[in-house]
């Protein structure tokens, strides 16, 4: 195919002058058709047959590359462009394609988003531009956060999470000999602070009932709560699966695989529907306390996995190194053995979280309302009706956004915990 | 006090052994014992037994996608049995479009063209990172609802017909349908004896049979000749459109892959494929990098280094990670409900169960499916990943 179009001899650098002014012309050709046909529904290569019509911007372009590929050109620009884009014929197809639909898809894209939209105003009939509708987020946003929690009380969600940031925060600055006592405070003081705060009922808080928490809060409490309860049932859970005696090992096989084994919609409806026929007669249960139970049961099974994972990666002389010492079970896996093991599987821990925070949307199956249970709520409202997509495009965004740091932020500590061994 | 407890265990080596298991047996059999004891007075209260008689009667509900004739006057059994085809329908539908595009953007990631790389790189941060509900949510209530009317249907060449109703495709209509199987079954047999005989020829003369070419032409060859004298023949149903009321139009006809199934489909596989494309990048990365240069040397084109030397390594390092995805694949086929996909979690944990009240018994059912599902692919998996695994001599 490319010597029956090589009319002018191959591209090389004795031709330089004549090549690359030619090359770059066509590809700017190419370039200049599909962004005019695009933006403007302007058509310059109208005048050719109606199937050639259609590949003309991708023919242009393709000759126009396959005239800049000059090997060793001596212009470092059009070498690296090579090296990166250009290397063969193949490579500068895709290359083509890609910046095709890229002219193609985000211009419109931007438009919806941002230049089109409607950002002042109140009320559905103040969306007049083609673009999204955010004034539906605006009007909604404290009920994605908070979900139907009294809006008097906000101060109360809020603090506990301020507070919980500052903590988390603190850490990374305060020396390490108090570092110790502030994760005691937050594992084991702070969230019986943060679920009094919200939940309320005693110290002249005013109850709010559970089922008006919701919202993007609702995500983090029911995922701080699982993470924090979920840890020590993995942690015996992963020393039982490594246990020499049978039973303990067995039932810890059972219960780690068939949590995972099960998809949480299950999980959730077992803690709905079928938990409450477990308990005593009489005695109520919480919906909320039930499903972050089933959370909770649920990550230990995944938990346990990753900190087995961390007990492998040890090696065999600091069991040895610690038995010699004449350390019983339990003061080997406390003083020795843990430590370590937790300190390689930080970054494991961060993707489960990582993970629980993603899930935790399926809550809505079960009926509570945190952002996208509070999103479908709110695009069923007859004042607001046809927002859909405006609502799962910004709740996209906030996952993302928080999902992507998070994500980065375990990369961080796995490359920095990889270096330290 | 506690010397004292440590001495007697010491001396009784024993008891140290066994009691802290005795223990463990202990607490596992009351929790499931007082959980029994509960929900047998629970049921006692409210009037219902336990058991799986439920199963033969009537479940006198509709499901809007099925596989196999089920009507309203079908049993539960019947209900439950097209909930579970209709989620391994799903699930397998899913795991083949999230394997080729988890493989493709996987390759794709480690391309030597940056703009590939970097939009595959974007691909996979920014699918990764969105609950796959609100994805799920995204394809069906924002992207597949602004498709046109049966009306305006965009047509696809004429042969497949996409509207908000879903998208129509024509039905197969085979006659002698199991002599063209069998040629099928025939060819697959005869290609794998052809590739055996071509190995041998290769290792024993040097002599190389262009097997792939051979097997295709068996291929298209043996089950072309029972179209002419096997009495095999297929025709087409078209969907049509139809007008059903004053403004109401659809197509009859041909086979409808309801939306639901569409938006499903495309979240699972857009979502998992970003994690099989991780899997892939680790195992081809994970080969090193003197397998590459030394099948470069030899003279080997970089498809072939690609074909011959890094996949067969580097699916060693993909395969488990990978069967992961495809159990969280199937596992997240459960979100289906959501958005009233008839499978398993809706027709039986849902529609069922609300109809029967039978909460142990329907949730301890569906639980157990996914379970052997689950077991069911590791298993699968587990076989393929030794049959690949290095024979070491």
């Amino acid at each position: 195919m490319i010597k029956n179009i090589n009319f002018l001899g191959k591209p090389s650098r004795e031709k330089f002058n004549l090549f690359v002014p030619l090359g770059i012309f066509l590809l700017s050709l190419g370039l200049i058709d599909v962004t005019l046909n695009s933006l403007f529904d302007v058509n310059i290569t109208s005048f050719f047959p109606r199937g050639l019509n259609y590949f003309a911007p991708l023919i242009f372009g393709f000759l126009g590359l396959y005239y800049l590929r000059i090997e060793f050109s001596g212009n470092k620009i059009l070498d690296k462009l090579n090296i990166n884009i250009n290397s063969n014929w193949f490579n500068s197809i895709l290359t083509l394609l890609i910046i095709f639909v890229l002219i193609q898809n985000i211009p419109p894209l931007l438009n919806w988003l941002i230049i089109d939209a409607n950002f002042v105003g109140t009320t559905k009939e103040d969306c007049t531009n083609s673009g999204a509708c955010w004034i539906f987020i605006k009007i909604w946003f404290p009920r994605l956060m908070y979900g139907l929690y009294p809006s008097t009380e906000l101060w109360r969600v809020n603090t506990s999470f301020i507070m919980l940031i500052v903590l988390v925060v603190s850490l990374f600055y305060i020396p390490i000999k108090l570092k110790k006592y502030v994760i005691v405070f937050l594992i084991f003081v702070f969230p019986f602070i943060m679920f009094n705060l919200i939940h309320g009922g005693n110290f002249g808080l005013e109850w709010v009932e559970t089922t008006a928490w919701g919202g993007l809060s609702l995500t983090f409490i029911i995922s701080i709560f699982a993470l924090i309860l979920c840890f020590p049932i993995g942690m015996f859970l992963a020393l039982g699966r490594r246990s020499e005696a049978p039973v303990t090992r067995y039932s810890s096989i059972g219960f780690i695989e068939f949590w995972r084994g099960v998809p949480l919609i299950t999980v959730l409806f077992m803690a709905s529907v079928m938990f409450p026929m477990f308990l005593p007669d009489g005695v109520y249960m919480d919906k909320l306390f039930r499903v972050i139970i089933a959370i909770t049961l649920f990550e230990a099974a995944y938990m346990a996995e990753v900190i087995r994972g961390g007990l492998q990666a040890l090696p065999r002389g600091q069991y040895d190194a610690a038995k010699s010492l004449g350390m019983g079970y339990w003061r080997l896996h406390m003083l020795v053995i843990l430590p370590q093991a937790l300190k390689l599987v930080i970054p494991g821990i961060a993707n489960t979280f990582l993970a629980l925070v993603k899930d935790t949307p399926l809550i809505l199956v079960v009926g509570l309302l945190e952002l996208v249970g509070m999103i479908d709520m709110a695009k069923t409202n007859p004042d607001w009706l046809g927002f859909a997509t405006e609502g799962y495009v910004f709740a996209g965004i906030l996952f993302w956004f928080i999902c992507y740091n998070m994500s980065r932020y375990s990369q961080r500590l796995e490359e920095k915990y990889k270096t330290d061994r | 006090m506690n010397l004292g407890i440590t001495t007697f265990f010491d001396n009784r080596p024993k008891v140290k052994k066994y009691l802290p298991q005795a223990i463990t047996l202990f607490f596992i059999i009351f929790i499931f014992g007082y959980f029994t004891y509960n929900a047998q007075v629970n049921m006692d209260n409210r009037g219902i037994d336990f058991g799986l008689r439920f199963l033969g009667e009537e479940a006198s509900f509709d499901i809007s996608f099925s596989l196999i004739e089920y009507s309203g006057a079908s049993s539960y059994a019947k209900a439950y049995l097209v909930g579970v085809l209709n989620t391994i329908l799903v699930a397998v539908v899913g795991i083949f479009f999230a394997t080729i595009l988890g493989v493709t953007i996987g390759i794709a990631r480690l391309s030597s063209n940056y703009l590939i790389a970097k939009v595959s790189e974007w691909y996979i941060e920014i699918f990764r990172n969105i609950p796959l509900l609100l994805q799920l949510f995204f394809w069906y209530f924002a992207a597949l609802r602004a498709l046109p009317l049966p009306k305006e249907a965009v047509n696809i060449f004429d042969i497949a017909y996409l509207s908000i109703k879903g998208l129509y495709v024509p039905k197969f209509i085979w006659t002698n349908f199991s002599i063209f199987l069998f040629s099928i079954v025939a060819a697959i047999v005869a290609i794998i004896f052809v590739f055996k005989y071509a190995k041998k020829q290769q290792e024993q003369s040097g002599k190389r049979i262009p097997a792939f070419l051979i097997s295709l032409c068996i291929f298209v060859v043996l089950p072309l000749l029972t179209f002419l004298i096997g009495g095999v023949s297929l025709t087409f149903e078209h969907p049509v459109l139809t007008q059903l009321s004053q403004t109401i139009y659809n197509y009859i006809g041909g086979v409808a892959i309801i939306p639901e199934l569409m938006a499903l489909a495309a979240a699972l596989s857009l979502y998992t494929a970003t994690f099989i494309a991780e899997c892939v990048r680790a195992g081809i990365m994970g080969v090193t990098k003197g397998q590459k240069e030394a099948a470069a040397s030899i003279g080997l084109t970089p498809g072939q280094i690609l074909r011959l030397v890094i996949m067969p390594q580097a699916l060693r390092i993909i395969i488990p990670p990978t069967t992961n995805q495809y159990l969280n694949l199937t596992k997240n086929s459960s979100l289906a409900a959501a958005i009233a996909y008839p499978d398993i979690v809706l027709v039986f944990a849902g529609t069922a169960m609300m109809q029967t009240g039978r909460a142990i018994e329907i949730v301890s059912i569906t639980m157990l499916t996914y379970l052997s599902l689950s077991i069911a692919i590791s298993i699968f998996m587990n076989w393929y990943n030794k049959k690949i695994a290095i024979k070491e001599k």
